[in-house]
């Protein structure tokens, strides 16, 4: 299956790019539309500040591509910042939209939880709690841990497209949502080892037979 | 919870592991990537690549290593050594690293951390600081070129400024404890800890699976530790201090 990483000049693609290279995909990085409307599946990845991202995809059009992607029923994955970006609102630098696929705003850790200083940011393995099972997700998870590096997170979020979360300071850090065909992850499935590459291969396989 | 993390590092001249790692189950024990993948199925969280090559074709070399390991592995890694400006951050990272460390080049020229900051993210940059006891500054000192020459900060004070400037992380080394194998400098890791509000990696010092517990556990906090010699000369393993980390309640993963 071709696969789309969405080139919007945001962070290092390369990772994403062999991972799903690993597992079989053709992939095109690219920002091109036409290129991108060739493809089975659109991945948007990215690093960095959120009012950066937001005004890249602004000029180059490809808020607008997005919005047609979710209204078509596409599969698209956000990942990391590009999962950040779906939902309404951040606070990140500057209050800045978003695409708003997902209910909830972007905030940042606070690094303190009722007195108790801890480190932001939220780096490393963390648990990953599943809530609910995605139609995409076959079989038990039996690994746990995926890799997480992030100093905002998605708050006031509607519980019902919550997938699994992660503690961290007894703050429950959204690690996996979903609504229709748009899934977002915090984490960097393509960093996360043996679960990580599971996490994708599901995607990918319940994206192919939708 | 977040677990702590075990980090291997490995030392790369002229794109080939350095120390006599002895691993005979090894095609090419020689070969960065080979290792690389042999630590990833040990359960090691992270590994830091630190290129000591002297030449330029050395470090060419070593991006070569990155884009290859960075094909194969699944999990972070962090490269180290030789960088300089902030273009050789982007020929790292651009291969495929996850983050680069920055050491004598950051204490030269400050900037360069918030350089780095500004363009990568803070989550890219690492810097390393060596730490040794001064007598005569009764605490710690920052140290350049492995340990021989006194920079004029006290780690403490490095490590503020270093995360003031947009640092994602410190990897502090003890220059006392370093190759020692007799423990991590515990004083020494809790001090910066306590100093900065990012991750603290703490590094030389480890001989043992206790040792990983001393600084890794509630007292010490440290997020994470790195070794060397321990794992490559099959001394322990990674999983084997993840075992015994467990056993003691430490979370891993």
């Amino acid at each position: 299956m071709k696969i789309g990483v969405i080139d919007y000049g945001m962070g290092n693609l390369f990772s994403v790019e062999q991972a799903l290279k690993r597992l079989g995909c053709e992939v095109v990085v690219t920002a091109n539309e036409t290129v991108l409307d060739t493809t089975d599946a659109l991945l948007l990845p990215g690093v960095g500040a959120f009012p950066d991202a937001i005004k890249r995809l602004a000029e180059t059009e490809l808020d607008r591509y997005l919005h047609k992607v979710k209204a078509e029923n596409r599969p698209l994955l956000g990942i990391c910042l590009g999962m950040q970006l779906l939902f309404e609102q951040s606070e990140e630098v500057s209050p800045t939209k978003g695409l708003g696929f997902f209910k909830g705003s972007i905030k940042r850790f606070n690094g303190d939880n009722a007195g108790r200083k801890y480190r932001v940011p939220h780096m490393g393995w963390n648990e990953l709690v599943m809530t609910k099972y995605p139609s995409w997700l076959n079989g038990e998870v039996t690994a746990k841990h995926v890799y997480f590096v992030h100093s905002f997170y998605a708050t006031d979020i509607d519980e019902r497209e919550l997938i699994a979360y992660a503690d961290y300071h007894g703050i429950k850090v959204p690690g996996i949502v979903a609504n229709g065909s748009i899934t977002g992850m915090q984490f960097h499935p393509e960093k996360s080892g043996q679960l990580g590459v599971h996490l994708l291969e599901q995607w990918l396989k319940g994206v192919a037979s939708c | 919870m977040l677990t702590k993390r075990i980090i291997p590092c490995l030392d790369v001249k002229e794109g080939r592991v350095v120390k006599g790692v002895q691993f005979v189950s090894l095609r090419d024990a020689g070969d960065p990537v080979e290792l690389a993948k042999f630590y990833d199925e040990q359960g090691a969280d992270e590994l830091v690549f630190l290129d000591i090559s002297a030449s330029h074709e050395g470090r060419e070399t070593m991006v070569d290593v990155v884009r290859q390991t960075a094909a194969t592995l699944a999990i972070p890694f962090t490269v180290g050594g030789g960088i300089r400006t902030l273009d050789d951050m982007k020929r790292i990272l651009r291969a495929g690293a996850d983050k680069v460390s920055v050491n004598t080049s950051a204490l030269e020229r400050p900037e360069l951390i918030k350089e780095g900051s500004d363009f990568f993210g803070a989550q890219c940059i690492v810097v390393a600081i060596d730490a040794r006891y001064s007598e005569e500054d009764a605490t710690w000192m920052v140290y350049t070129h492995g340990g021989r020459k006194k920079a004029t900060w006290r780690a403490t004070e490095w490590a503020k400024e270093a995360v003031r400037l947009g640092a994602g992380e410190i990897l502090l080394t003890s220059m006392n404890q370093d190759g020692e194998k007799s423990g991590f400098d515990l004083t020494l890791i809790k001090a910066v800890r306590e100093a900065v509000t990012v991750p603290v990696i703490a590094s030389g010092g480890a001989g043992n699976a206790q040792h990983f517990y001393e600084v890794l556990a509630e007292d010490i906090d440290a997020d994470a530790a790195l070794a060397a010699s321990i794992f490559h000369y099959k001394e322990t393993s990674v999983a084997q201090v993840k075992e015994y980390l467990r056993e003691k309640g430490v979370a891993v993963r």
